[in-house]
């Protein structure tokens, strides 16, 4: 039984059959493993779906609007008519950032404040409160924060109690609600990479005279600070590719501004908004969704890409 | 140090020490607000949704087809309907599927085959795709294109179930990890084959982990609106998806949204009591993930 150690090593790893040849209990085993493989390739053909039923329309797309006129244009009006159609993207990306942005101004701080709470101060009794408080608000759908942005965030705090005079639609009410949106995204990550950070490196900290302050900013927040930007980043591509609170708070202009007291919108927001509308399949405003949605995939991989980058770095440090 | 530098000195460090704890209590104080903000939001969400929507809850609320004229006799029926189809067609998709893929990179697959790594690398992808991506990729195939099944109710749940499958992949797999490897080993020392001692032994181990991860990604399935909107979800049906593949079918998320958009102040109103009816499914769903959780977790 040479083979035995070597499978107790290695859970999950390939174990030796104990019956050899081809009864009919060894096909069997070979049919489910089969068919566990099949489940399995559908993951990557859901992949491969993606990419191919975005790119097949986008390539028809740029049949039609020049690569140049899309990439480097700066007018965003597919779904006019005849002299005021403009196929150029940058506000819609512009946009996208901007939102992403005011987003992010709202989550970064309050996430990392709350994860380095929960991470190094909170007993473990105020963490059995805190942390389904972060679950909850991460399961709230999107739909709702959507609803609380455009009827409280707008009316209530942003004209109410601050008095700014805001737009119906706009990007603060829908920035703020997009920050609330990835808030506990931020904050549950950043906790799990803070508490990945040896306790030996806090207790050398302690040891020499430092402050638990000290300790947080100066000892584990840098240690943990790969996983921290992985955790910002993956928080990031999330604000850039929601669709329901920018669709029913900022509006549905693509806005190549910087005045947050106006309407803006995202390339997500822009693609439910002409899903939802009556046009006719295969004309160039529809084949819009799918370049927009090549446009908003490949960001995403590219920051996806960076997060898993980051978590590997930050995986291998203390192990 | 003479004797004469010696209270000085004290002194300086007794100053530096107040100043210190000054500094300290303010950086406390400054993380208890970030974490006040985030009860704060939740607390303050809540309430604005439950002062706005409890007035509309009724059972005729519940009973009711929406209507796009009358707010008074509008309702949620076929938006509920829906939206409990939709979990269900979703859970038959990925119970099987997502289960199957877990054991198979658990159990099965060796990690030296670029085709498994490959199988891996692009569940962790999938977590990361905007839902709005899915709801293309629904269009594109199973609406439209190859599958071709019209704007029907077995078009949008499997879409959702494409979007929510790597959760189920990711839960189950840590649970089929929790099963300790002695019961493998004792399982195939007996004589059992690989698939008995997975069916007899490994499943019914990690069934609470599983039913968890399972519950959660439905979850996550009935609170998105992006990919419905795709996919061609209707709001204001006027009767209930009867039969999967012909009918056309709304979902609370989609009622929700087109009564947030109506212009008339009525119609608020009844998004907030959509949102509340929402809102308690959830919370049912995420109780039930919880108790199975404490209930059935096993300690090995």
């Amino acid at each position: 039984m040479a083979a035995r150690p070597e499978a107790a090593t290695a859970p999950g790893g390939p174990r030796p059959s104990l019956v050899r040849g081809r009864t009919r209990r060894s096909v069997g085993e070979h049919v489910i493993k089969g068919l566990l493989l099949a489940a399995a390739v559908l993951s990557v053909a859901t992949t491969v779906g993606i990419v191919v039923s975005l790119l097949g329309e986008t390539i028809e797309f740029f049949g039609q609007v020049s690569v140049g006129e899309y990439l480097l244009g700066t007018k965003w009006t597919p779904l006019s008519s005849g002299e005021q159609q403009s196929f150029g993207v940058i506000p819609l990306i512009t946009g996208t950032l901007y939102l992403t942005a005011l987003g992010l101004i709202v989550a970064v701080p309050l996430g990392l404040g709350s994860a380095i709470y929960l991470a190094e101060y909170a007993s473990p009794r105020a963490r059995r409160v805190i942390k389904p408080v972060l679950e909850i608000l991460a399961g709230i759908p999107t739909i709702v924060l959507g609803y609380f942005a455009l009827t409280f965030i707008t009316p209530v705090v942003l004209q109410g109690i601050f008095g700014i005079d805001v737009q119906i639609f706009n990007a603060l009410s829908a920035g703020l609600a997009l920050g609330v949106l990835i808030l506990p995204v931020v904050a549950t990550l950043a906790d799990d990479a803070l508490r990945a950070v040896p306790e030996a490196l806090r207790e050398g900290a302690f040891g020499i005279g430092a402050s638990r302050r000290q300790v947080v900013l100066r000892v584990v927040f840098p240690a943990a600070l790969s996983g921290i930007v992985a955790a910002l980043v993956l928080a990031a591509s999330r604000a850039i590719g929601e669709t329901v609170v920018v669709l029913v708070a900022g509006g549905a202009s693509a806005n190549l501004g910087i005045d947050p007291r106006e309407s803006y919108q995202n390339m997500a927001a822009f693609i439910a908004q002409t899903a939802r509308g009556d046009i006719a399949v295969r004309s160039v405003e529809f084949l819009t969704i799918f370049a927009v949605g090549t446009t908003l995939f490949v960001m995403t991989l590219i920051l996806n890409a960076i997060s898993i980058r980051f978590v590997r770095r930050f995986q291998q440090v203390y192990e | 140090m003479s004797v004469a530098e010696a209270p000085v000195a004290r002194a300086v460090v007794r100053g530096s020490v107040r100043g210190a704890r000054v500094r300290e209590a303010l950086f406390r104080a400054a993380l208890l607000l970030c974490i006040g903000f985030a009860m704060l939001a939740l607390a303050v969400l809540l309430a604005d949704v439950a002062v706005d929507g409890l007035p509309v809850l009724s059972l005729d609320f519940l009973t009711s087809f929406p209507s796009q004229v009358f707010p008074e006799r509008s309702g949620i029926q076929s938006a509920l309907v829906g939206t409990l189809l939709l979990m269900v067609v979703c859970a038959v998709f990925i119970v099987p599927v997502g289960t199957a893929t877990a054991i198979y990179l658990e159990e099965y697959a060796d990690r030296d085959r670029w085709w498994n790594r490959l199988i891996e690398v692009n569940v962790q992808n999938l977590v990361a795709v905007p839902s709005i991506v899915y709801g293309i990729l629904g269009l594109a195939f199973l609406v439209r294109g190859p599958l071709e099944l019209g704007r029907v109710l077995l078009a949008g749940a499997l879409t959702l179930g494409l979007l929510v499958l790597p959760v189920v992949i990711i839960v189950g797999r840590e649970a089929i990890r929790a099963v300790p490897s002695s019961i493998r080993e004792g399982s195939l020392a007996l004589g059992a084959t690989q698939w008995q001692t997975i069916w007899k032994q490994i499943l019914p181990g990690a069934l609470p982990g599983i039913a968890t991860g399972v519950i959660l990604a439905l979850s996550r399935a009935i609170g998105e609106t992006a990919p419905l909107i795709v996919v061609g979800a209707a709001a204001f049906a006027r009767f209930n998806p009867n039969d999967l593949t012909n009918d056309p079918f709304s979902a609370l998320p989609i009622q929700i949204l087109a009564w947030v958009q109506a212009p008339q102040e009525e119609f608020r109103v009844l998004a907030a009591g959509a949102i509340l009816v929402l809102l308690a499914l959830l919370l049912v769903m995420n109780a039930g993930a919880i108790h199975l959780r404490n209930r059935y977790e096993q300690r090995w």
